[in-house]
């Protein structure tokens, strides 16, 4: 099998980390060698595939060391559960300093240190919540991550940087090869959550892959730093992990999106009674006018 | 323009387009113009301080070359740190004739270069302890420095480094000038901005440092010159006829100038600003808080000089301005023969010119005085302010060129055949292997003074030996001399 290589994306907190680490244990286990690369400053993407706080990131051993090139992969490369391989690209703190080159060093050194060797069936990366700069497009350039999977829910919010990242990505595909695979739905249990998702992948050109019901199972191995799959095997929980692994084995459908305008949106939302119709009349209308406009009537 | 009509040279610029695609012609037509007197404003006829037209090759520096080369890096006992990746500094190191007196590495640092030498994880991670590590190294290791300003390479502005917070916890250490200046080179469209960003850092942080000591014992004839880089020791030589006509030079800014003499500018009655491009804003400044008035003045040869001094005396007493006539009266003689000697020799002589933001119209004073001729002038960074002040200086229907490209400034010279020309070192080999003699007007080519009296010898000498240099008669092979004798012969 041809290596196949994936990017995770998501407005930052919807659980990419967590869904990323639990969904690749669950190919692992169905026998596939995979590669998880974090290209998050946190470096969270890898910790519970390693049971460790935080995996020490090529950035920060790049930088003890003196630079990139004093760096071996073993250093950076880990092998933890289901023999699964992590690298985390690391960076800066908040505030300082260039994440974005970070990854991009990250990736340019695994690139050249050999990581991406035959043997791999699949390469993941979690990467950090927004598009925000070039650095953060290093995993769909080319020769990367030719699939895209955006982890999504209900809410407002993350259906409005899910349709953010899908004008990204048309960019890129455009240019390139990389398209969107589908979205992953985490549920947060807003209401007809699963048919609002899949009302939105249709209008983006896609496919709800799968809809992650939600679980405290998950919080629980997460607490123990385990995946579902390696902390209760048995679980429902796993099982739907299980579930999500096998569809994208197996995905085929791999699209350039078609991301809507802000108002195809909000006429979505509204649709499923998450937003209210707008009252155009009361627009840049200060208190004193309405104070004024009560006065009057009165 | 002696040899060329002003339709002939409009039809030339035309030609000169002619290759552009239409874009590129379109807004290279706005840059190029035929001088017109009857115009008052610049902005009629020709537009500057524009975005260069990719893929011509234009000789413009960038924002961090107009204020670590131009404006700050002559103050000679601070140390200036080049901020960013090793190159800015490296390669524009020492690069630039400031002259200065001092011992360098002791108390005086003009030709060392300090950099940050940034490295992929100072990108990453930000380069703020390494900043604050180096200022504190500078201070180990050179003591006697006055204090130090961080000229920002372009990764600063990408990164956002805060380079202020690095400069006040310093200056808090040590109680020296730390002066931080945002000069990344992507910003504006050439070194110009520079300039200004300089000239702010200069009014924000190094300016008002003595507004509430009176113990400097000031003059009533006090004054500071601006925009002098002593290039080939240029502010000496004006500095002479200053204090010769009774006035004290508290500060040059920037070449040989220092941080003190910085500090104490607001004390002075009159600044006197000789590149108006690069320290205009600063003279501005001084202007409005301190009520300081400016004034430009040109020592560019002596028909410049003596308006100029008497221009300067106009702002003192009477012993000032008998001052200005007892100086032009004992240098008269001596710049009377040397006129007298090499006027003759280039008598009738054309020349082109495209320099920076001043020379271009100062200058030509100097060459009229030696009888020659501007036929064509442009500058590499100039505003329309620039460009009110050259069309007066140059006759009608002179060539004006804004940001000239490669191509324009070689088809130019090959239609107006000067007999020399005066730019810099990027354009002095092409031109030189044209045949035509060529002096660098930014660096004098190595020599200089060019300023004042004594400087005005040397530059009548350089011109001289320049373009009456017997090797431009060698440039014919001698077996291509005899056909041209003979066609020569048969006209």
């Amino acid at each position: 099998m041809a290596l196949r290589q994936a990017a995770i994306y998501g407005k930052g907190g919807i659980g990419k980390s967590t869904t990323t680490q639990n969904l690749v244990a669950a190919i692992a286990e169905l026998g596939k060698k995979v590669m998880i690369v974090g290209c998050d400053p946190k470096a969270d993407s890898t910790r519970l595939i390693l049971h460790a706080k935080a995996q020490n990131t090529i950035m920060q051993m790049a930088a003890d060391a003196g630079s990139v090139e004093d760096l071996e992969l073993e250093d950076v490369l880990k092998i933890g559960y289901g023999d699964i391989a992590c690298v985390e690209s690391g960076g800066p703190e908040p505030g300082v300093g260039c994440a974005g080159r970070g990854v991009i060093t990250a990736i340019n050194f695994l690139e050249e240190e050999g990581a991406y060797t035959d043997d791999l069936d699949f390469v993941f990366y979690d990467v950090l919540g927004d598009v925000v700069c070039g650095g953060f497009a290093m995993p769909i350039r080319e020769n990367k991550a030719q699939e895209i999977y955006i982890v999504c829910s209900g809410e407002m919010m993350a259906m409005y940087a899910a349709n953010n990242i899908a004008k990204g990505i048309v960019k890129y595909a455009n240019s390139g090869s990389v398209r969107l695979a589908g979205l992953i739905c985490n549920s947060r249990e807003t209401d007809r959550e699963d048919e609002l998702i899949m009302a939105l992948a249709d209008k983006l050109g896609t496919q709800m892959i799968h809809f992650v019901p939600r679980d405290n199972l998950v919080q629980r191995a997460e607490i123990r730093r385990m995946t579902v799959i390696e902390y209760d095997p048995t679980s429902k929980q796993a099982a739907e992990y299980r579930s999500l692994a096998t569809k994208i084995i197996n995905n085929e459908m791999f699209v350039i999106p078609t991301p809507i305008t802000m108002d195809e949106l909000e006429d979505l939302l509204m649709e499923f009674g998450i937003m209210d119709e707008e009252d155009e009349s009361i627009v840049g209308q200060k208190a004193a006018d309405l104070e004024a406009a009560a006065a009057a009537t009165a | 323009m002696s040899n060329m009509t002003r339709e002939e040279t409009q039809s030339l610029i035309e030609e000169v387009l002619e290759v552009y695609p239409e874009k590129a012609k379109k807004i290279r037509e706005a840059h190029l113009t035929v001088n017109d007197h009857t115009i008052e404003q610049s902005k009629k006829c020709i537009k500057s301080n524009r975005k260069s037209v990719p893929g011509a090759m234009t000789i413009r520096g960038c924002a961090y070359a107009g204020s670590k080369g131009v404006v700050w890096g002559p103050i000679k006992d601070m140390i200036h740190v080049s901020h960013g990746p090793v190159g800015c500094g490296q390669y524009s190191r020492a690069g630039r004739r400031n002259y200065y007196v001092g011992t360098t590495g002791i108390n005086t640092y003009g030709t060392m270069n300090f950099t940050s030498d940034f490295q992929e994880k100072d990108i990453v991670f930000g380069g703020d302890k390494k900043l604050a590590k180096l200022l504190q190294e500078v201070e180990t290791l050179f003591p006697l420095n006055k204090g130090t300003t961080i000229q920002s390479e372009c990764p600063i502005g990408l990164i956002g480094d805060d380079i202020e917070a690095v400069a006040k916890a310093q200056n808090k250490e040590t109680g020296k000038t730390i002066v931080p200046v945002r000069c990344e080179g992507f910003r504006g469209v050439s070194q110009s901005l520079g300039h200004h960003i300089a000239n702010d850092a200069v009014r924000d942080w190094a300016l008002d440092k003595r507004d509430n000591d009176d113990t400097f014992v000031t003059t009533d004839y006090d004054v500071a010159i601006l925009g002098d880089y002593n290039i080939g020791g240029d502010a000496w030589a004006s500095r002479i006829l200053l204090e010769e006509m009774g006035l004290r030079v508290v500060a040059q800014w920037s070449g040989d100038g220092s941080i003190s003499e910085m500090e104490l500018t607001p004390k002075v009655k009159l600044n006197l600003l000789h590149c108006y491009r690069s320290m205009n804003y600063i003279s501005r400044h001084m202007e409005e808080k301190y009520g300081i008035p400016w004034m430009e003045y040109n020592f560019f040869g002596p028909t410049k000089i003596e308006e100029s001094l008497r221009k300067i005396a106009e702002f003192f007493d009477d012993s000032i301005k008998e001052g200005a006539e007892r100086v032009i009266a004992k240098y008269k003689a001596e710049y009377q023969a040397v006129i007298d000697k090499y006027r003759p020799r280039l008598e009738g002589k054309k020349v082109m010119l495209y320099i920076g933001g001043l020379r271009p119209r100062h200058v030509i004073g100097a060459y009229e005085d030696l009888g020659m001729e501007v036929v064509g002038t442009g500058y590499e960074f100039g505003h329309n302010d620039d460009y009110d002040r050259t069309i007066k200086e140059v006759g009608d229907a002179t060539l004006i060129y804004d940001d000239v490209t490669g191509y324009e400034f070689e088809e130019f010279v090959k239609k107006v055949k000067p007999d020399l020309i005066g730019s810099g070192v990027k354009e002095k080999y092409i031109f030189q292997k044209m045949g035509i003699p060529f002096r660098q007007m930014h660096s004098w080519d190595y020599s200089g003074p060019y300023h004042g009296y004594d400087g005005f010898a040397i530059f009548a000498r350089d011109m001289d030996m320049t373009l009456n240099n017997p090797c431009w008669d060698n440039l014919t092979p001698p077996w291509h001399k005899d056909s041209k004798a003979e066609a020569i012969a048969a006209e």
